[in-house]
């Protein structure tokens, strides 16, 4: 994809967003809009790169939600297409399911993986208890291209990543404004998320540490910067994802999430910086 | 490796150090006074303020199906005079609730979390309605919040 249709796509989402925001008016029920963030990029609920706490949706314990996203990061030697499906069973279950296609350009080539996420909430409640929501996961990754990971060095071309989140927002914490923490230690062998294979000849199974904060500058608009450390196993000077994003919550039908992403070095290539752009709809 | 190790555990640090200051933020050894010259209540517009949103409160309550079932058969003016000095004593007025306790009022009701957080959009709208400006609403649900497990579930 290109520049031009990426600024298509882009323009057909903010689109859809300004429709949905006069077209209807807010669900009668379920959580203050925004708090349970977005879809990240493996299709478990959290930020764009951390899993977080909460679970996808709007759902409480009386409800079940669904919710889709798609999004798209670009940064200058890659590209990462993403789509995926969450289910929230009564706020205390999250299944999802994830495709992603990598797109390396140095090769002209594609990378495809999916992903099964499951999260459970163990106990706390984002906004409302004294305790943070602390939440469990575990996404099961299946790289279906695998010839470039194992050129590179890689085990496996499947892996499991367990995590455990921990998320708390505090309302009117900053002069008023609600703020919202996220840590996540992630139990993990995936190289670059798994697009690279799972394990390797340097390093096998380590617990890696994830970390979101943000600000909600009103209603509807949400501020943060993410943080992911990752493991290297290939050798290659695999290093941290992070991030500075921005979420717009209209209604709680849809929301858009923009951000410049830094990846750091991808297969030994340093520099990935880029943008990210993903939206999320919630039925 | 060793750089983005200490990065988040600094991070990590942070996030708790921020997180310890935020428990205790009570006026213990102020007067009732002192406490209300900066209070919340002076920063939303006092009397005038808190009247207007159980005002609007109460409009928005009677056109919504889900909540006003549990209204139906309450009296308006004791609802309105209650709710108004229980959010004045909240936000540190000058007045003092002495009305039923929360989980008094809600018992038997079964309250679900469903019917509590539309209750605190209605309230939302309310303050909406009302002028109250957003970091003024944040904080007031801020100490709204704690209640609801006094409220929800009994």
């Amino acid at each position: 994809m290109n520049k031009m249709t990426f600024l298509l796509y882009a323009c057909f989402l903010s689109f859809i967003g300004l429709l949905s925001l006069f077209s209807c008016k807010s669900f009668a029920e379920g959580k203050i809009l925004a708090t349970p963030g977005v879809s990240q990029i493996e299709g478990a609920g959290g930020g764009g790169i951390v899993p977080w706490a909460q679970l996808a949706g709007y759902a409480t314990e009386e409800s079940i939600a669904v919710s889709g996203a798609c999004g798209r990061v670009t940064v200058n030697d890659f590209s990462l297409n993403t789509c995926g499906l969450q289910a929230n069973f009564y706020d205390r279950i999250e299944l999802s399911y994830a495709k992603q296609t990598f797109a390396v350009n140095p090769l002209k080539l594609d990378l495809k993986q999916s992903i099964m996420g499951a999260k459970i909430k163990l106990f706390g409640d984002l906004v409302y208890s004294d305790s943070p929501q602390i939440s469990l996961g575990v996404q099961a990754k299946k790289l279906t291209t695998s010839e470039v990971a194992f050129s590179l060095g890689a085990e496996k071309d499947t892996g499991t990543d367990v995590y455990l989140a921990v998320s708390k927002l505090h309302l009117g914490f900053i002069n008023g404004y609600n703020w919202l923490w996220n840590i996540t230690a992630r139990h993990t062998e995936s190289n670059q998320i798994g697009l690279l294979g799972f394990g390797g000849a340097h390093n096998s199974k380590s617990i890696q540490l994830e970390a979101s904060t943000a600000v909600l500058l009103n209603r509807h608009l949400a501020v943060g910067v993410e943080y992911r450390q990752k493991p290297d196993n290939l050798n290659l000077g695999e290093n941290r994802w992070k991030d500075v994003f921005v979420a717009w919550f209209p209604n709680k039908h849809v929301s858009i999430t923009f951000a410049y992403v830094d990846l750091g070095r991808i297969a030994a290539i340093d520099k990935q910086t880029g943008w990210y752009l993903s939206t999320m709809w919630y039925l | 490796m060793k750089i983005s190790l200490k990065y988040s555990v600094l991070l990590i640090l942070l996030l708790l150090s921020c997180l310890s200051c935020s428990s205790s933020r009570n006026h213990q050894g102020e007067t009732k006074d002192e406490q209300t010259n900066n209070s919340l209540y002076v920063k939303m517009g006092e009397q005038a303020a808190l009247d207007k949103v159980v005002e609007n409160l109460i409009n928005i309550i009677g056109r919504d199906d889900v909540i006003f079932p549990h209204f139906a058969n309450s009296n308006v003016s004791y609802f309105r005079k209650n709710l108004t000095l229980f959010l004045c004593d909240i936000v540190d007025g000058p007045c003092q609730y002495s009305g039923d306790t929360m989980q008094d009022i809600h018992r038997g009701m079964h309250i679900n979390k469903n019917q509590f957080n539309h209750f605190v959009e209605l309230f939302i709208e309310a303050m909406d309605v009302s002028g109250i400006s957003y970091p003024i609403q944040n904080e007031l649900l801020a100490r709204l919040a704690p209640l609801r497990k006094k409220i929800i579930s009994i």
